[in-house]
C-alpha cells in the first residue's frame, strides 16, 4: 500500500511538472511578452523598446530557464544599471540589499510572484478567493452527493421501473443543461422582477422584496444566506448531479442483480432490508470515484457560474487573470487547479483501494 | 401595426385546454405519487380459471391514466398549433407559436420523411433501426435530426439576416412587429429582439448552423485520434501503452476551461501553435484509413495501392489545405491558393484543435479499456493463430466489435462537444464578436436578464434541447444494442 501510494505521488509530481511547464509555456509566448511590456510600459513602443524592457525586467532569458527561477531551482535573474548602479531582480525585494536577498526564489521556496494588474502579492490574492469558492464548493456538494446518491439509489433498486424511467430522464435532463444554460433560466424563473413566479409572489405578498431570490451573489461573499446563495449553487449542483446519479444507477442496478440478493430475497427478507443492507454499501463503492473525479469538472462549472453571479472566487479570478494577462497569477491559479485535480485523483484511487475488499486483500 | 400575440386565434380555444391539462397532470402526478407511498399499486393482471385474463383497476391505475391522457391532449394542442399555424395565412392570426410551426416547415417536412422511411424498413436497418423500437431513442433521434434539419434549412426558415440591426425596436419583446418593412420583408420579430435590434429567432437558428459544423467533425477527428492510439495501446500493451496513457492523463489533469483560456487567444492564433497541434492532431486519419486498407488488401497489391493511393491524395489534399491560411503572410502556407479548397478563419481553427485535443484522451481512455476486454475473445485468438498481423486484429477484429459502445460514447460525446463550443461562446473565446452562435448570445444577453428575459433564452434552451436529444438518443442507443 506505501509502495502503491508513493508511486502514485512521484506520477503525480512528474505531471505537475509537466503542465505547470505548458502553462508556463502557453503563458510566456512571446506575443504574451509583448503585450505586457505594452501594458506595463507605454503602449506605443517600438519593437527595439519592448525587447530592451523585457530584457530589464527579466524576460529576456530562454524559456527553460525562467521556468527554472519561476520554479526556484535556478537563482533569480539581477542586473545591475550601469548608469544608475541601481540592483535589480527577482528576488532582490525580498531583502535590503543584493547580499540580503535569497538566491532563489520561485515556487518551491512559497514565492508566487506579483500580479501586476491588482498590484499585490499573488499568494494573498488567491487565499481569499480560494476560500470563497471553497465555501461555494462546499455547499454545492452538500446538495448534490446526497441529492444524486438517492436518486441514484432509488433508480436503480428496481430496474426498469417507472419510478427508474422517470429519475433517469431526470438524470439525462440535468447533465444536458449545462451551467450557464440552467443559471440563465433560474434568474429568469426565480430571481427576475419582470418574468418568473417573483412578481407574482410580490403580488400576492408573500415576498418582500421585488424577486425571491438574489440573481447576483456579491453579497454572498461577505454573508452568504439563503436568498443570495440559492441559485449558484444550485446551478452547480444540478449539472454535476446527473452525472453521479446515472453512475449510481448503474452500480445499483448491478449490485441488485448480483447472486447474494437473490439469496437474501430467497430467505424471505424484506425489499427494504436488502436495499438498505445488503445492496447499499456495495452499490456506493463506484460513486465514490466518480464523485471524487467531479472535482476538476466542477472547476468549469464554478468558473462559470462565479462570472454569471458575479461571486468574487477563485474562478472569477481566473478569467480575470487571463482577460488581463496577468501571468503570475494565472500561474498560480493554474497549480492551484492541475494540484486540485491531481490531488483528487489521488484520493479517488486510494479510496477506490480501500473500499474495495476485493482489491485491499490481495 | 400591433404586437403578433402568443396564441393567434386558436388561443382562445387550445389554450384553456392545455392548462387544464396541465392541471390535470399535476394531479394525477401528485395522487400517484400520495398512492405510491400510501402502499396502493397498480393493478396486475389475473389468470382466471376459465384461461381469460381480468384487471382489477386501482386508484393508482386511475392516476397514470390521467397523466397520461393529459400528456396525449397537451400534444394534440402543440400539433394543432403548428397545423393550424401553417394553414392560417394571415400572420396575426397565426399567432408567435403558429408563425414558429410555419417558419418550420421544411423541417416538420424532413422529419416526418425521414421517421416514415426508416419506421417502414426498421427491420433492415441494423442497429438504426432498432432504435425506432425504443421510444426515448425516438424521442432523442426526433430532437436531433430537428437540429440537423434546422441547420440544412437555415436559409430557408430564418426571417431575417443574424446581424441586421433595427435600431428603433432594441430588446422588443417576442411578436414585435417591424418599423416599416420593405415589401416582401417578414414584418414581425417572432422572439423579439437582442439589445443590438437583430432577430432572436434568426440568431437562433443560425447558431445552429455554427454549433453544428463544428461539433460533430471535432469529435469525429478525436474518435479518428482516440481509436488509432487506443487500439495499440489496448493491444500491444508495453511500453507504447505506458507512455501513450501518461500523456493522456496529463492531458486529462488539465483543467478543461483552463485550456482554453490558455489555447483560444488572439496571441497563440497568429502563432505556430494552432498549426503544429492541428498538424499532430490531423494525421492520425490519414494514418487509421491507410493502416485499415493496408493491413487487410496487403494480399492483392492492386487493390491496396489504389485505395491507399486515393486515401493519400485525398486526406493529403484535406490536410494540407485545412492548416493552410489564405493569407499571403501566414507562417504556413504549403499548397498555392489555387487549390487551397477549404479556408478555415484561424480562431475557428484553433477552437476546433483545442476541442479534438481535449476529447481525444477521453477516447482514448474508452477504446482502450473495450480493447483489453475483446483482445480475450476467441475469435482474437483465431486470428492469431491464422497469423493475421496485429493492425489487420485491431482494425479489422477488434474494432468492429466494440462499436456498440463507441457509437452510444459518440453520441454523448458531440453533446459534450456541443456544451464545451458553448461554454467557449459564453467566454467570447474564438468567437467573432458578432457570431449568432448560441454561448455568445447567451453571454451577450445575460447582462440585461432580469429586465429583459426574452434574448438568451431561444439559445439557451435550444442548445439544452439538442444536447437532451444527443443524451437520449445514446441511452436508446444503449438499450438497444445491449438487448441483443
Amino acid at each position: 500500500m506505501a509502495l502503491f501510494i508513493l508511486k502514485r505521488i512521484g506520477v503525480m509530481a512528474l505531471t505537475a511538472l509537466c503542465l505547470t511547464f505548458v502553462v508556463f509555456f502557453l503563458t510566456n509566448l512571446q506575443p504574451n511578452l509583448e503585450k505586457l511590456a505594452k501594458t506595463q510600459g507605454n503602449a506605443r513602443m517600438t519593437d527595439a523598446e519592448v525587447a530592451s524592457w523585457l530584457d530589464r525586467n527579466g524576460y529576456g532569458g530562454s524559456m527553460v530557464s525562467r521556468y527554472g527561477e519561476w520554479l526556484g531551482v535556478r537563482p533569480g535573474w539581477t542586473l545591475i544599471d550601469e548608469e544608475t548602479g541601481e540592483v535589480t531582480g527577482r528576488c532582490v525585494d525580498l531583502g535590503d540589499s543584493l547580499e540580503d536577498a535569497p538566491r532563489f526564489c520561485g515556487v518551491l521556496q512559497g514565492d508566487l510572484g506579483y500580479s501586476t494588474v491588482s498590484d499585490d502579492e499573488v499568494s494573498s490574492i488567491v487565499g481569499g478567493r480560494l476560500a470563497l469558492t471553497g465555501k461555494l464548493m462546499f455547499w454545492a456538494f452538500i446538495i448534490m452527493v446526497p441529492a444524486a446518491l438517492l436518486v441514484g439509489v432509488l433508480a436503480g433498486m428496481r430496474e426498469g421501473s417507472r419510478l427508474d424511467r422517470s429519475l433517469s430522464t431526470f438524470a439525462i435532463a440535468t447533465t444536458a443543461t449545462p451551467e450557464y444554460v440552467s443559471g440563465v433560466i433560474f434568474i429568469v424563473l426565480l430571481a427576475s422582477s419582470q418574468t418568473g413566479i417573483s412578481p407574482l409572489l410580490a403580488e400576492w405578498g408573500w415576498i418582500e422584496g421585488r424577486t425571491l431570490f438574489q440573481g447576483s451573489a456579491r453579497q454572498a461573499m461577505d454573508g452568504a444566506n439563503f436568498w443570495n446563495f440559492t441559485l449558484p449553487v444550485m446551478t452547480i449542483a444540478l449539472y454535476g448531479m446527473g452525472y453521479i446519479a446515472r453512475m449510481t444507477r448503474a452500480s445499483m442496478a448491478e449490485v441488485m442483480t448480483a447472486q447474494y440478493i437473490r439469496t437474501a430475497r430467497l430467505k424471505g427478507v424484506s425489499f427494504r432490508k436488502i436495499v438498505l443492507k445488503h445492496a447499499l454499501r456495495n452499490a456506493l463503492i463506484a460513486p465514490f470515484t466518480v464523485i471524487m473525479l467531479q472535482f476538476p469538472w466542477l472547476l468549469t462549472g464554478v468558473v462559470i457560474v462565479e462570472t454569471l453571479f458575479n461571486y468574487n472566487g477563485f474562478g472569477w479570478t481566473l478569467v480575470q487573470a487571463a482577460s488581463n494577462n496577468d501571468i503570475e497569477l494565472l500561474l498560480t491559479c493554474s497549480i492551484v487547479a492541475v494540484l486540485v485535480v491531481l490531488i483528487t485523483q489521488l484520493i479517488s484511487d486510494i479510496g477506490y483501494v480501500f473500499l474495495n475488499p476485493r482489491i485491499r486483500i490481495s | 401595426m400591433e404586437h403578433l400575440t402568443w396564441s393567434g386565434n386558436l388561443g382562445a380555444i387550445l389554450n384553456p385546454m392545455m392548462l387544464a391539462a396541465l392541471v390535470v397532470f399535476i394531479i394525477s402526478f401528485l395522487s400517484n405519487i400520495a398512492l405510491t407511498i400510501a402502499g396502493i399499486r397498480p393493478g396486475e393482471t389475473v389468470v382466471n380459471a376459465d384461461h381469460t385474463l381480468s384487471i382489477v383497476r386501482t386508484p393508482s391505475d386511475y392516476a397514470l391514466m390521467g397523466m397520461k391522457y393529459a400528456v396525449l391532449l397537451f400534444l394534440a394542442c402543440c400539433v394543432i398549433y403548428i397545423v393550424g399555424g401553417i394553414v392560417q395565412p394571415d400572420l396575426e392570426a397565426r399567432g408567435i407559436i403558429g408563425s414558429l410551426g410555419a417558419r418550420f416547415v421544411p423541417v416538420w417536412i424532413a422529419l416526418i420523411a425521414l421517421f416514415a422511411v426508416s419506421i417502414t424498413f426498421k427491420r433492415k436497418l441494423g442497429l438504426y433501426g432498432k432504435l425506432f423500437d425504443s421510444p426515448i431513442g425516438m424521442v432523442g433521434f426526433g430532437l436531433v435530426m430537428f437540429w440537423i434539419f434546422t441547420a440544412i434549412f437555415a436559409g430557408l426558415i430564418a426571417t431575417h439576416e443574424p446581424l441586421s440591426q433595427i435600431s428603433s425596436i432594441r430588446n422588443g419583446t417576442p411578436g414585435v412587429p417591424l418599423p416599416d418593412p420593405e415589401d416582401g420583408e417578414y414584418a414581425f420579430y417572432l422572439l423579439g429582439a437582442d439589445s443590438l435590434g437583430r432577430d432572436v429567432f434568426s440568431r437562433m437558428v443560425y447558431g445552429a448552423v455554427s454549433v453544428l459544423r463544428i461539433a460533430p467533425l471535432a469529435t469525429l477527428f478525436a474518435f479518428m485520434v482516440g481509436i488509432s492510439l487506443g487500439l495499440p495501446a489496448g493491444y500491444l500493451g508495453g511500453r507504447i501503452d505506458t507512455i501513450i496513457t501518461f500523456i493522456a492523463n496529463l492531458v486529462l489533469a488539465f483543467p478543461v476551461i483552463l485550456l482554453f483560456y490558455l489555447l483560444v487567444t488572439p496571441e497563440i492564433q497568429d502563432s505556430f501553435i494552432p498549426i503544429v497541434m492541428g498538424g499532430v492532431l490531423f494525421i492520425f486519419p490519414i494514418l487509421f484509413f491507410v493502416t485499415l486498407f493496408n493491413s487487410r488488401f496487403h494480399t492483392q497489391p492492386q487493390l491496396r495501392n489504389v485505395l491507399v493511393g486515393v486515401t493519400v491524395v485525398v486526406g493529403g489534399w484535406a490536410y494540407l489545405s485545412l492548416l493552410s491560411d489564405p493569407d499571403p503572410e501566414s507562417l504556413f502556407r504549403p499548397l498555392p491558393a489555387a487549390i487551397d479548397g477549404i479556408d478555415v478563419p484561424k480562431n475557428i481553427l484553433i477552437v476546433f484543435v483545442s476541442v479534438v485535443f481535449v476529447n481525444s484522451p477521453t477516447v482514448f481512455r474508452i477504446v482502450r479499456g473495450l480493447v483489453l476486454d475483446v483482445r480475450t475473445r476467441d475469435y482474437v485468438g483465431a486470428a492469431q493463430t491464422r497469423g493475421e498481423g496485429p493492425w489487420y486484429i485491431m482494425l479489422w477484429e477488434i474494432l468492429p466489435n466494440a462499436r456498440g459502445p463507441l457509437i452510444v460514447d459518440f453520441c454523448l460525446r458531440i453533446g459534450y462537444t456541443t456544451i464545451l463550443l458553448g461554454t467557449l461562446g459564453f467566454f467570447g473565446l474564438g468567437v467573432s464578436p458578432e457570431s449568432p452562435d448560441w454561448g455568445s448570445t447567451i453571454n451577450e444577453g445575460r447582462r440585461l436578464l432580469t429586465v429583459y428575459p426574452h434574448p438568451p433564452l431561444p439559445p439557451a434552451l435550444a442548445l439544452m434541447s439538442l444536447v437532451l436529444g444527443l443524451n437520449l438518443l445514446a441511452d436508446g442507443l444503449r438499450e438497444e444494442s445491449l438487448k441483443d
